[in-house]
């Protein structure tokens, strides 16, 4: 049984339909990645299986339970760790309550304060400032923030959309190598949205590519080449061969 | 100096009020950003639950005849039980629709708890006397105050302090101010929505009772629309304050009490029966100055 299973999933705003029949599933401990064109409903499918959309078909399972339709609370209550775009930490709680805020669903409250050490080691930038707004963290760091955060919960499944967005390539680096390490020590089962393919394929794992609303491609991330990527990507045959030639 | 510590005490205690009306509309604002205007209305429902329900000119008492150490919790309780019945009856259904319908939803709220205390009790004003301790005077440093002055000030003092503590130190309070900041990350991280909601729906009707009681003390009057003026003042306290900030609309609660009573010192005798056309003068100063409001949040966006 998968960890996550997205089955024909139909997300609708008004006239326009975000997703149209998405399928896919996550197994336990793996990497998925789902990147695409801007306005491929890549946020859309995360925020629908995080229950902040309701989709108009489809199921969505966490480890066997229904979770279609749930309230966002609910999902995560039961492992379903979200870090939305656009880093969205609380500018004026401490960076502490930040990452304590995360753990009003946990019942050991001894493990969780091991994960805090644990995630302090890890960032060790965070512990110096803990006890600063979080808002006066620079966009990497906050990114940083949002990751922890996410991790307090003890997830099951993080699903992290477009870590990179607005960030200086240095920085994008530093937050995959933390992700990674992240990834290593603590078995993670990660759900990245990613607009950049090149950052999956550099990661590892498994790809799915979508574009407008549907999956045109998937596989794993070792398996496919640059240019089939590229042009399932774009969605013609054009640009790939033209700048070859 | 008497004179001076008199003004002191006239405006802190008139401040406290606004303040603690303040408080209780912010607290709705930041997590659900909805305008509460029946809070007057619960002012005065917390009220009249002290006098039997008639509507002949007699006050006899209800709750009133308890004694000060139940009636004030149960009044306090009453307030914090309406307001949170009026979440769960119509604010809940409405959670998803914009916030002009919201609005217009706690007027009309207003309008029904204000005419069932007409049914219940007319629309004349009763006189009612309840902790009749309070209108004695105590003198501090040579001036002589009311003890319900000192009262409301001291009660005032420790109701932040303890809210304060509240939001500070205990994991409710974390969770009401994450939720106010952005409410749909907060539920992402398993905040109950309807949990914190109804817990600052309490905590403001409680604050609606504790106003009440000050309110009828002050005035030995229950009047329908007593609880207006206060609902009035407070809401223009939390816009100047900056819509969402707790601590702004506390302040700002108490600038207002200070100007008002400061108004009514140094205006001339002539001017002092439009006192209240100087104060919002100033408030139309302020918020040209200041549009966001004195302490605008940072995370002033819309959410949910």
């Amino acid at each position: 049984m998968s960890l996550l299973a997205v089955e024909n999933l139909v997300v609708r705003y008004g006239q326009l339909t975000a997703l149209r029949g998405v399928s896919l599933h996550v197994e336990e401990g793996e990497t998925l990645f789902v990147t695409g064109p801007n306005g491929a409903g890549k946020s859309t499918l995360l925020k629908a299986i995080a229950g902040v959309v309701r989709p108009a078909e489809g199921r969505i399972r966490l480890a066997g339970a229904d979770i279609t339709g749930n309230a966002p609370e609910t999902t995560a209550r039961l492992g379903f760790s979200m870090v939305p775009e656009g880093r969205q930490v609380f500018p004026e709680l401490t960076i502490e309550e930040n990452l304590w805020l995360g753990v009003g669903i946990r019942r050991n409250r001894a493990a969780a304060a091991a994960d805090l050490d644990h995630i302090y080691a890890v960032f060790p930038m965070l512990r110096e400032r803990r006890h600063a707004a979080a808002g006066i963290l620079s966009g990497g760091q906050q990114q940083m923030l949002v990751i922890a955060r996410a991790l307090m919960t003890a997830p099951r499944l993080v699903a992290i959309d477009e870590p990179s967005l607005g960030l200086a390539p240095k920085i994008i680096d530093q937050v995959y190598e933390l992700l990674m390490r992240l990834r290593a020590e603590r078995q993670l089962t990660l759900l990245i949205v990613e607009q950049s393919s090149t950052r999956a394929l550099m990661t590892g794992g498994r790809l799915v590519l979508l574009r407008s609303g549907q999956i045109v491609l998937e596989g794993a991330c070792d398996a496919l080449d640059g240019a089939t990527l590229e042009r399932a990507y774009f969605g013609y045959d054009g640009p790939a061969e033209v700048t070859a030639s | 100096m008497t004179a001076t510590l008199q003004i002191l005490f006239d405006a802190l205690s008139l401040g406290s009020l606004y303040a603690l009306g303040a408080l209780g509309i912010a607290l709705i604002f930041g997590v659900m950003r909805l305008v509460n205007f029946a809070h007057g209305d619960y002012i005065a429902f917390s009220v009249f639950v002290l006098l039997w329900p008639t509507t002949e000119a007699v006050s006899i008492l209800l709750l009133g005849q308890l004694p000060p150490i139940l009636l004030i919790p149960v009044v306090i309780a009453i307030g914090a039980l309406l307001s949170m019945a009026s979440e769960v009856t119509v604010f809940r259904r409405l959670r998803e629709a914009n916030p002009a319908t919201m609005m217009i939803a706690s007027f009309a709220l207003g309008f029904v708890i204000k005419h069932a205390l007409l049914m219940a009790y007319s629309s004349r004003p009763k006189s009612i006397s309840i902790l009749p301790g309070l209108a004695q005077q105590v003198e501090v440093m040579g001036a002589r105050i009311p003890l319900l002055q000192v009262v409301t000030i001291l009660a005032t003092i420790v109701i932040l302090l303890a809210l304060t503590a509240f939001l500070k130190r205990t994991r409710f309070g974390l969770e009401m101010r994450a939720a106010a900041q952005d409410f749909t990350m907060a539920r992402m991280l398993g905040v109950k929505a309807n949990r914190v909601i109804l817990l600052a729906f309490a905590i403001s009707g409680a604050l609606a009772g504790a106003i009440g009681l000050v309110v009828v003390v002050q005035t030995g009057t229950a009047d329908i629309n007593m609880g207006l003026s206060v609902m009035l003042v407070a809401f223009i306290a939390t816009v100047i304050g900056g819509l969402g900030s707790l601590y702004g609309a506390v302040v700002a609660g108490f600038l207002i009490g200070g100007a008002s009573v400061l108004m009514q010192v140094i205006l001339p005798l002539e001017a002092r029966p439009f006192r209240d056309a100087f104060v919002y003068a100033l408030v139309i100063a302020v918020l040209i100055w200041r549009p966001q409001g004195l302490f605008a949040p940072r995370s002033s966006r819309q959410r949910v």
